[in-house]
């Protein structure tokens, strides 16, 4: 024993040395990697917050933009315009996209399924201008523009995020639980409705408020569509309305200072509502999948 | 083997029964279930009596499941399967023209292997499908005596509006058989039902099988011996016949269960049920 441990040692060795050192360096250079798309959203979060803050007050929330020499105001007709236009965009988004996954998880022959499939990440990778454009052409062109053309160039850009976060959902459902149901002798349509929907609200849900924070953010929909305002609050749709984003974008190219200051603190409530959006979204979904995995 | 020796249905303990006396509740006539071009189960003509606890045991892969998921049309949902040959359920193909497999379905019930509740409330498990099938009069009266029935009434009957995940598998798996006898099939189709659960759970499944067969016909998959030896009337022994192209599952024995495990007439019988196969 006591000569056989003397023949060989288990200190490293040169080439073990060196293969200690690149695996560090690996290790090093993708942690450093991580960390900086951390620090990229710290610092976009923190430079925002720092200029937004200071414009943020009660005016701000609740008044139209001031009247030219005076000072004040705020941007009350920007908030109720993306809250409608989004509001309205997910109406339209959520049952079209649910009913698409449906079909493609439920109903469709897997050949089919796999061409729907396509056919959504394919609509969610065009450009959101040229979807603008597109209603732009079909919807605006002759009548002119409207709060409910730009929520139905949102809802094109929601539906197929809607859609596949549902169709992965509906994925998980476990094919004994469809089993089950078919078995006691009901339709295909009574099982997806009484056994498949409820268990995968969750996850629906949280395709849903990533689609809304995603649809919140969205500019380009907007500019054909419902970009000439008048300076007033209106909740009525068939009226353009302004939205968050766009706003951000006009105020920042005003030439009053207190214009850019209202820029950033716009830029922080849009910020905040996609960040806590985001975050409720992965609650939910922690939260589903532990219910069909038990 | 092609076909099966005519079978004659007598309890040792009855007053001898022929099978003419028995009403047939199954029949299969040639059939053949593949998926995509490979046939699961080939041939196989078998008859399954009403009131009997009939048996299908055989080695992995001899396609006992397939054949018995062909007799409630299960097989439909997977889209490369075919069946061919009949399945004559009181005299009526059920692969016939005309057949809606949901009326199939709601006649001939199913219990699966791992215990599937739904995500609802115990309550709420075993009245889904009455509301479905629109039995709602006295649906607390209909829910307590299939729960009653499946034997876990007195478990579960002060926290009826709790969660089904919330009890264990034995318990998850009564509650499955209270919600298939609800809806008050013909027939129930129990597929490998206690391989999930331990052998204080299997035995409670096992008693109420001799229960149920009063009311209902039971058709059991089981890769357990004993447990086929335990609860069937009948035991059919599948096993899997080596081809060129693979192989296929083809039905070798069919009779009273005692002679089956006593005095197979298959060489290939006795070494499956001895142990010495499979």
């Amino acid at each position: 024993m006591a000569t056989e441990a003397a023949r060989f040692t288990l200190s490293p060795s040169r080439r073990t040395r060196r293969r200690k050192l690149v695996n560090f360096a690996m290790q090093g250079l993708a942690t450093l990697a991580a960390l900086s798309a951390v620090a990229v959203l710290a610092l976009v979060i923190v430079s925002v917050a720092q200029r937004g803050a200071k414009a943020l007050n009660w005016d701000f929330f609740t008044k139209t933009a001031a009247t030219f020499g005076e000072s004040g105001g705020g941007v009350a007709n920007a908030l109720v315009g993306s809250l409608v236009l989004v509001a309205l965009a997910t109406a339209i988004a959520l049952p079209v996209g649910v009913l698409i996954a449906l079909y493609v998880s439920e109903f469709a022959p897997p050949r089919i399924a796999d061409l729907a499939r396509l056919v959504l990440d394919v609509l969610n990778g065009l450009p959101s201008i040229i979807i603008g454009v597109f209603v732009y052409g079909l919807l605006v062109v002759g009548s002119g523009q409207a709060a409910w053309k730009g929520s139905f160039a949102l809802a094109i850009i929601m539906l197929p995020l809607v859609a596949r976060a549902t169709q992965e959902v509906l994925a998980l459902v476990p094919p004994t639980l469809r089993e089950g149901a078919l078995a006691l002798g009901a339709s295909r349509w009574r099982t997806v409705l009484g056994v498949v929907l409820p268990t995968s609200v969750g996850g629906i849900l949280t395709g849903t408020v990533l689609a809304v924070a995603r649809a919140a953010g969205e500019t380009a929909p907007l500019l054909f569509t419902t970009s000439i305002v008048a300076n007033t609050v209106t909740w009525d749709p068939r009226q353009p309305m302004l939205s968050i984003p766009l706003s951000i974008f006009q105020l920042s190219e005003s030439p009053d200072p207190a214009d850019h200051a209202r820029a950033w603190a716009l830029a922080l409530v849009l910020l905040s509502f996609i960040l806590v959006a985001s975050l409720t979204a992965r609650t939910l979904l922690a939260r589903s999948r532990r219910k069909l995995e038990r | 083997m092609r076909t099966v020796a005519p079978i004659e249905i007598a309890q040792p303990h009855e007053a001898s029964l022929s099978a003419s006396d028995r009403e047939a509740v199954f029949e299969t006539r040639g059939l053949t279930v593949s998926y995509g071009k490979a046939p699961a189960v080939s041939n196989v003509d078998l008859s399954i009596y009403r009131n009997l606890v009939t048996a299908i045991i055989g080695p992995s892969g001899c396609g006992k499941s397939t054949f018995l998921r062909s007799l409630n049309r299960m097989n439909d949902l997977v889209p490369s399967a075919k069946v061919e040959g009949e399945v004559l359920y009181h005299g009526q193909n059920i692969y016939g023209d005309g057949v809606d497999p949901v009326e199939v379905r709601r006649r001939i019930g199913m219990v699966f292997q791992k215990p599937n509740p739904f995500p609802k409330s115990i309550y709420d498990n075993v009245a889904w499908g009455l509301r479905v099938l629109g039995m709602k009069d006295d649906l607390d009266g209909r829910v307590e005596r299939a729960l009653t029935q499946a034997a876990l009434w007195d478990e579960v009957k002060d926290r009826l509006k709790k969660g089904a995940f919330g009890l264990s598998g034995g318990q998850q798996q009564r509650l499955c058989l209270a919600r298939a006898i609800a809806v008050e099939p013909d027939v129930v189709l129990l597929d490998e039902p206690a391989s999930a659960l331990d052998p204080i759970a299997t035995s409670k499944i096992e008693d109420l099988m001799h229960e149920l067969k009063n009311d209902y016909t039971l058709v059991i998959v089981t890769h357990n011996m004993q447990q086929a030896a335990r609860v069937a009337d009948l035991t059919a022994f599948f096993t899997l016949e080596r081809t060129e192209q693979g192989g296929h599952g083809v039905l070798v024995e069919y009779g009273e269960t005692p002679k089956i495990f006593t005095q197979p007439a298959d060489r290939r019988t006795e070494g499956y049920v001895t142990g010495r196969f499979g």
